[in-house]
């Protein structure tokens, strides 16, 4: 019953993500007939005007939405069942932070410009900080609470920000670069910058793919998981790999995005609650679908210019979270 | 008042209680004092030390209008009003996260995690690049963000009553949002007035005018006082609601001043200096720790406050080639602080 649910619901995404692929690909400031855009997807090497637009500007665009998007959405479903946190999301607890200030420390500190070279430092500031925020939030009694894990995720934030702010006071140049990748922006890389991310992307996804069978198992709580025979902190490091991997992605091409991961899963879980693979699955095309959107209203949404992405994404993002935290009891179990 | 309370307990109650009262009076006695030395310590450093080094000995003089006209410049035209604002912004926050934490009994409970700090930088931000405020608009734009802020969080978060872990859950979004409006700002602006915002942003007192600064203690003349005057019920409703009204105090009314005078002397600090975070937060629990008491501790908060400020803008100002802002040093010394206290049992209650 409730994996037909799931199944049709899987269907419905991948529809709903083709059309907003093509949308995304036709619609913008010069919009483009459904046979002009196919004409220029055939030919993608001729110079005429179309060609241009869709090859040279919203193809790279979309697809680094459905990257990074996916990453962040599928990074928002296992971080909520490891932690069997409802408000488990890259941003809010602090990962793209640390992925920010890494960045921020490779162009300003060791003059990397190029996208493959800032991926590493992407990660490891992914890693790092989600190592800590997990620590701090394990450490304390009655375990990684939801209002833990977000003012541990919220105070991680303020101190990096104000580690990266001291860097952009001092550098004006890096402050110019920094400034429109800090907003969470999907314009500006090229598919050459998705190529270098996409393998750390796709080995995260499946390792959040496999991983969710043992978030099936790690739901029933660590003694019962551990009589049926999972090895528990095997299980939580494999799922915080397939985190790091897919939340320091999205941040180096996409810049620190808040709000997608939460949304997503949340989304997802309305079909599928208890099959944490589905949920997974469906929380990535969610994540893809909705940045993909969020990109889209942004340039019809504040004329003549756009609004980018992460900002949009974090209109949607706060109302729902303040929603979820509205509702009674969403919060205090879990 | 207390004390009050306590002496005319003391002919009642047995010796060893009495020795134990009149130790606790005498260890408070000694931490205000070691706390104001600190202030002073930090002071003396602060006017003396720079580029232009100025003699301790020489303060006293120079203080009173004897020095020689390069001391008056680097102690009175330089050092002065930066340690002065300060001090005051200090004052400000230390007394502000006390009450914060006390009325909402939460010791989360601060402007930076409330999203009223976010808030003020959003409409600040909002006036300096978006309208080309100057002058009076840009502090007067952060105090109505701020407020506007903290009522909008204060009423998503009423539901069948108040709890403090939706009040933070809902601050923590919103904070979210406005820092994802602030970046949006940023990219929309030249980009050495979106730095210039940008410093903002993260509280300083570098470049005082003593027009902000008269204005900040013209209004903690009015808020010291009451926020003094609140310490008493605020420890009696501390007892519990109940204790509270067979004491004859009524517990709302108190709750809501006690809180509108928190907003306002978080928000006079935020809309002259800028959000510098974590002051707030941390004041209040390290001046309890230092005096050794439970409860509401409004003179040690505010000389803690005072100390952090201008011990932190001592640091940022001579921390490398460029002045840093004071918010820098206190977010990047504060928020560890919050995260040790997370992992403690008394801060997970929260």
């Amino acid at each position: 019953m409730s994996r037909s649910r799931a199944a049709t619901a899987l269907v419905a995404c991948l529809v709903v993500l083709a059309l907003l692929t093509g949308l995304s690909l036709a619609l913008g400031a010069e919009a483009l007939t459904p046979a002009q855009l196919l004409h220029a997807l055939a030919h993608p090497t001729g110079g005429a005007e179309a060609q241009r637009i869709v090859i040279g500007l919203r193809l790279p665009r979309t697809v680094v939405a459905l990257v990074a998007g996916a990453a962040l959405g599928l990074a928002g479903a296992v971080m909520q069942g490891v932690t069997r946190n409802p408000l488990a999301d890259p941003g809010l607890l602090g990962v793209n932070a640390g992925a920010s200030l890494a960045v921020v420390t490779a162009i300003g500190v060791f003059g990397v410009t190029s996208a493959g070279g800032d991926v590493w430092f992407a990660f490891a500031g992914a890693a790092i900080a989600a190592a800590l925020v997990y620590a701090v939030g394990v450490l304390g009694p009655g375990g990684a609470t939801p209002v833990k894990l977000a003012l541990a995720g919220a105070a991680l934030t303020a101190t990096l920000t104000s580690i990266v702010t001291l860097v952009l006071l001092a550098h004006l140049d890096v402050f110019q670069q920094f400034r429109f990748w800090q907003v969470g922006s999907v314009s500006g890389r090229s598919l050459h910058d998705v190529l270098v991310v996409a393998p750390f992307a796709a080995a995260g996804a499946v390792l959040a793919l496999v991983g969710g069978r043992m978030l099936d198992v790690l739901a029933l709580g660590d003694d019962a998981a551990r009589g049926l025979g999972l090895n528990v902190p095997l299980a939580r490091a494999l799922c915080a790999v397939a985190v790091v991997l897919l939340a320091g992605a999205a941040t180096s091409l996409a810049g620190p995005i808040v709000f997608v991961g939460l949304v997503a899963a949340h989304a997802a879980r309305t079909v599928a609650a208890h099959d944490h693979r589905w949920l997974i699955g469906l929380s990535g095309l969610i994540g893809a679908g909705l940045l993909v959107a969020s990109d889209l209203i942004g340039r019809f949404i504040a004329p003549p210019g756009e609004l980018e992405a992460g900002v949009v994404i974090a209109l949607i993002g706060a109302p729902v979270m303040i929603a979820l935290v509205r509702r009674r009891g969403a919060v205090m179990t879990a | 008042m207390t004390a009050q309370l306590e002496a005319t307990d003391a002919p009642a109650a047995p010796a060893a209680v009495r020795a134990a009262l009149a130790l606790g009076r005498r260890r408070r006695t000694v931490a205000l004092a070691s706390l104001a030395a600190a202030v002073v310590l930090v002071a003396v450093l602060s006017l003396t030390l720079g580029t232009l080094p100025v003699s301790p000995l020489r303060l006293p003089a120079v203080l009173t209008g004897h020095g020689t006209p390069i001391e008056d410049l680097a102690v009175l035209t330089l050092r002065l009003p930066r340690w002065a604002t300060g001090a005051l912004v200090g004052l400000a926050l230390g007394l502000a996260g006390a009450l914060f934490q006390t009325t909402l009994r939460n010791p989360l409970a601060s402007p930076d995690i409330l999203g009223v700090s976010g808030g003020a930088s959003l409409a600040a931000v909002t006036a300096m690049l978006v309208f080309h405020a100057t002058g009076a608009g840009v502090p007067l734009a952060a105090l109505g963000g701020g407020a506007l802020v903290a009522a909008v969080v204060g009423l998503l978060s009423w539901r069948d009553g108040f709890t403090g872990q939706r009040f933070v859950l809902i601050g923590i979004a919103v904070a979210f949002l406005a820092s994802g409006g602030l970046s949006y700002l940023m990219t929309r602006s030249d980009v050495r007035a979106a730095q210039q915002a940008l410093a903002w942003t993260v509280g300083s007192v570098n470049d005082p005018s003593w027009g902000e600064t008269g204005l900040l203690a013209a209004a903690l003349v009015v808020l010291v006082p009451l926020a003094l005057w609140l310490a008493v019920p605020l420890r009696v409703l501390a007892l519990g609601p109940d204790a509270a009204h067979g004491l004859g105090l009524r517990p709302i009314p108190t709750t809501l001043l006690a809180a509108a005078v928190g907003v306002a002397l978080a928000s006079v600090a935020t809309a002259v200096a800028g959000p510098v975070a974590f002051v707030a937060f941390v004041s209040a629990p390290i001046g309890r720790r230092i005096v050794g008491a439970g409860g509401l501790e409004p003179v040690a908060s505010a000389l803690t406050g005072i100390a952090l400020v201008t011990a932190a803008d001592f640091v940022a100002a001579r921390l490398g080639g460029f002045q840093a802002p004071v918010g820098l040093v206190t977010g990047v010394v504060g928020a560890p602080y919050l995260l040790w206290l997370l992992t403690r049992k008394d801060g997970a209650s929260a």
